[in-house]
């Protein structure tokens, strides 16, 4: 049980084994209790089951030495609800409450119907710069460094998932949402719109490519626009109002 | 029916007189509450057909992309997405609603409460017209130019409140004007059922005299008024977005898409405990009559229901954990919602320990009753996880959720339906439905059940989200053992859907020649048990039941029958 969710879906962000391990406490307490309901459930209706000449018991319910098999473990299922929002707590401020304090760099997700474009920061490290990279359905990041992406929706709302690593967040028109994650392992995965956003919402699919730096730096080095190998000062900033109108 | 109205029976309705009625003014206009929990009831039914057809024609798409679906045809993705959401709406609210709490509510608070009738028995029959006309509406959004609307059941702006965007220019507002419809209508039912169950009880029942079965439907009835409004006001804005081009919910002119989010969950949570308190009553109400027992602690099962309900009102963002609100209010929220899993685990032990020391009979009510409580009980402890907020970053709206509400939502529809009809069709219509056809419907049902919705748990589990119409699209989800488990819950379905016939045929021939019913066939103790089956018009005849004594007054010391009717003397 370790693994209940790893087992499915690799576990590749440095959040992903807390939101599992919380996803396995809870399913630890909660099977705890269900097992032990169905016990009782169904001991009783073979043990109980009418008989011919056994007549059945007058119990109200109120009598104390009965009731507290009602109270006690009503108490119980309080103190295993206090563990369990005591887990979700402490996952939930590092993984949505928290932005790393110095990250490595800084992505922009931009949503729309029904695709998903990207600015990376060229090499330069920042965004909104002339060397900013953009593409489409591919974002290309590097393993073990913390990221924080800035999600917008141009439309209506999208859901940017990346299930590998545990990552889910709802993209709003309007609003600039900031989140973080750190890949720590390499290789090609889903990216996955996971807010129904009309008829094209079943192919609304991206990638997330994680790489070394090495390779990172060189994928850079290959896609940097040409216009600013050129050293053209003039920086492109994409206002996501001036991008929805176009 | 047509006999003549005893003296007692002070009637305000005129229009079913002392003479033979038309077939227009007995089946079509009749004021009388158990013609219109008839109506509902058949309804109701009729539309769990049409939202049964459509999870079979999705389901079909799911599990052979692109197969030309029998009696539907090739599914889109336009289609598909007008099948999920006209799919969820119809199952919660014209069938759920209509059944659990209108065709149960109507035939049995006047009945149990010992009144010939609902104290507005004109607004009564105006709530089923309106309701009748919205599921007209509903199904007319089929057949306009665009389509039906594919933007969820929930209808989130902006893609609900833009034709550019949902592609469904009149879809969209023909659903929410049939959904609107559908509010007015449960808006007028809910004033009769709690008015007739506070004011009209037969001489003698006090507070704790009432059915739990007829507490539940009131206070299901008292939530649902209490969270609707919000919506309505929401709706309103949903259609001025739509189609007079204002911007409620358009962040670029000064709206916001989060507000409708709120008014949905603000009514939408309470509506799960609208649909789940009546089905909870009903097994109730069955438990104590099977297992020959009172209920176990009944003021508690009040109490706790009162709880459920007030809490109900304070979870609502749980549905919107990730939805970009301000993070800091995922704590109130995952604690308001860990704090309402304590009275629904009490209330689960409670109707446990029912059993205890009873004398248990599994007829075929019974044996829906408890699978009600077992399948019921893993709808409850899967939400746990999604109360969690750090376990619901991973499981939001995938199929874990998806499971784990149908395994909430097909108990009470569905299971809790089949519960009531079976337990009341004797009373219903005079007659007695057939064990062994009965049995064989409920095992072809709830093992299907198990087998559609457990392997959609482990989809869940491995990333798979909803409301996709082909998982081609995504590797992570393309593969053939992701495949498999899909064709496996659609096979499942196909048994299942399959079983109903066996149920529709049992319906059918009990109604012609089934066992004649006896006025009291399961010695139950409540009301409508001591009235001939079915009841004359006006219930209870000339003399109007007195209550000397609780409903659940079963194997009380001293006596010789294991029974004691509401309504004896001594
Ligand atoms: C007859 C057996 C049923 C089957 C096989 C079934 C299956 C499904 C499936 C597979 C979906 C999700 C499709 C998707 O997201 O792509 C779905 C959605 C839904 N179902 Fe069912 N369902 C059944 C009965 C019910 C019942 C009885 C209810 C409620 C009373 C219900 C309420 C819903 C709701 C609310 C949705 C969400 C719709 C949306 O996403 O907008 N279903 N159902
Ligand atoms: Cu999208
Ligand atoms: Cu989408």
């Amino acid at each position: 049980m370790t693994d209940l969710i790893a087992n499915y879906v690799p576990s590749l962000s440095t959040y992903s084994a807390d939101i599992d391990g919380l996803i396995i406490l809870i399913a630890w307490l909660v099977g705890f209790w269900y097992v032990l309901c169905n016990i009782v459930f169904f001991y009783f209706i073979f043990r109980y089951r009418a008989k011919p000449g056994v007549p059945t018991s007058y119990v109200t319910g109120e009598e104390k030495e009965l009731k507290r098999w009602i109270t006690i473990p009503h108490l119980l299922v309080l103190v295993c609800d206090l563990f369990i929002i005591y887990g979700a707590v402490r996952v939930w401020v590092d993984v949505k409450q928290t932005l790393p304090e110095t990250p490595y760099a800084t992505v922009r997700v931009i949503s729309q119907q029904w695709a998903w474009s990207f600015v990376h920061p060229g090499a330069d490290g920042k965004l909104d710069t002339a060397d900013d990279i953009k593409t489409v359905d591919d974002l290309h990041i590097v393993k073990d460094k913390p990221y924080i992406y800035e999600l917008m929706a141009r439309d209506v709302l999208h859901d940017f998932s990346v299930p590998v690593f545990r990552l889910k967040q709802d993209a709003i028109p309007g609003r600039t949402i900031k989140g973080w994650f750190q890949a720590t392992a390499t290789g090609v995965y889903d990216i996955q719109c996971a807010e129904i956003c009309g008829i094209g919402h079943g192919v609304m699919a991206g990638r997330i490519h994680i790489s070394t730096e090495e390779q990172h730096a060189a994928w850079i080095a290959e896609n940097t626009p040409a216009a600013a190998l050129a050293d053209m000062p003039q920086a492109d900033t994409p206002n996501p109002k001036a991008l929805a109108a176009r | 029916m047509a006999e003549s109205v005893p003296a007692a029976d002070v009637h305000a309705h005129d229009d079913h007189g002392h003479h033979e009625q038309s077939f227009a003014s007995k089946y079509l206009f009749s004021t009388d509450h158990k013609m219109i929990a008839m109506q509902y009831m058949f309804t109701g039914m009729a539309m769990a057909l049409i939202g049964g057809f459509f999870a079979y024609a999705f389901r079909m798409q799911l599990a052979f992309p692109g197969m030309d679906v029998p009696f539907w045809g090739q599914v889109s993705a336009a289609e598909y997405n007008a099948l999920v959401t006209n799919h969820g709406t119809i199952m919660i609210f014209w069938v759920a609603m209509p059944v659990l709490i209108a065709a149960f509510g109507n035939y049995l608070i006047p009945l149990m409460c010992g009144c010939d009738d609902m104290v507005f028995p004109r607004l009564n029959r105006l709530s089923y017209q309106i309701f009748l006309l919205s599921a007209v509406v509903l199904i007319a959004s089929f057949f306009v130019e665009g389509g039906a609307f594919g933007g969820a059941w929930t209808a989130y702006p902006p893609l609900s409140a833009k034709a550019e965007y949902s592609l469904t220019p009149l879809g969209s507002t023909i659903w929410v004007i049939a959904v609107a419809l559908e509010f007015v209508a449960f808006l007028l039912g809910g004033i009769n059922f709690v008015t007739t169950a506070m004011n009209s009880r037969a001489e003698g029942m006090g507070m704790y005299d009432i059915p739990v079965v007829i507490w539940m439907i009131v206070i299901a009835s008292i939530l649902f008024m209490a969270s609707v409004g919000p919506l309505i006001a929401g709706a309103v804005m949903l259609v001025f977005d739509q189609t007079l081009g204002t911007n409620f919910f358009d962040p670029d002119r000064g709206g916001d898409p989060i507000l409708w989010q709120h008014l949905f969950w603000f009514f939408g949570h309470p509506e799960v405990y609208v649909v789940l308190l009546p089905a909870l009553g009903i097994t109730a109400d069955i438990m104590a009559t099977f297992s020959r027992k009172k209920i176990f602690a009944y003021k508690t099962v009040l109490y706790t229901t009162f709880a459920t309900g007030v809490l109900s009102f304070m979870v609502w963002a749980h549905h919107q954990f990730i939805a970009g609100v301000d993070p800091r209010m995922a704590h109130v929220f995952t604690i308001t919602t860990l704090l309402i899993s304590i009275p629904i685990a009490e209330l689960c032990f409670v109707y446990i320990a029912t059993l205890y020391k009873g004398s248990i009979t599994l007829s075929t009510p019974m044996l829906w009753a408890l699978a009600f409580l077992g399948e019921f009980l893993i709808g409850g402890v899967t939400g746990i996880f999604l109360g969690a907020s750090g376990a619901d970053v991973y499981f939001h709206d995938t199929y874990f959720v998806l499971a784990h509400f149908h395994y909430t939502f097909f108990p009470i529809a569905i299971i809790g339906t089949f519960a009531g009809v079976t337990y009341w069709f004797p009373k219903m219509f005079g007659r007695m439905m057939n064990e062994t056809l009965g049995k064989i419907h409920f095992w072809g049902t709830v093992i299907p059940f198990n087998c559609i919705f457990i392997p959609l748990f482990f989809l869940g589990m491995g990333g798979q989200h909803r409301r996709i119409y082909n998982y081609e699209n995504f590797p992570e989800l393309a593969g053939q053992g992701m495949q498999d488990i899909r064709i496996f819950a659609t096979v499942s379905l196909l048994v299942m859907l399959a079983f109903q016939v066996v149920f529709f045929i049992n319906f059918i021939m009990s109604l012609r020649s089934g066992k004649k019913a006896p006025n009291n066939p399961w010695r139950a103790n409540t009301l409508e048990w001591q009235t001939p089956s079915p009841p004359p018009h006006g219930n209870f005849g000339s003399e109007m039941p007195k209550v000397y004594r609780g409903p659940y007054e079963y194997g009380t010391p001293g006596r010789e029958e294991d029974f004691w009717p509401q309504n004896a003397p001594s």
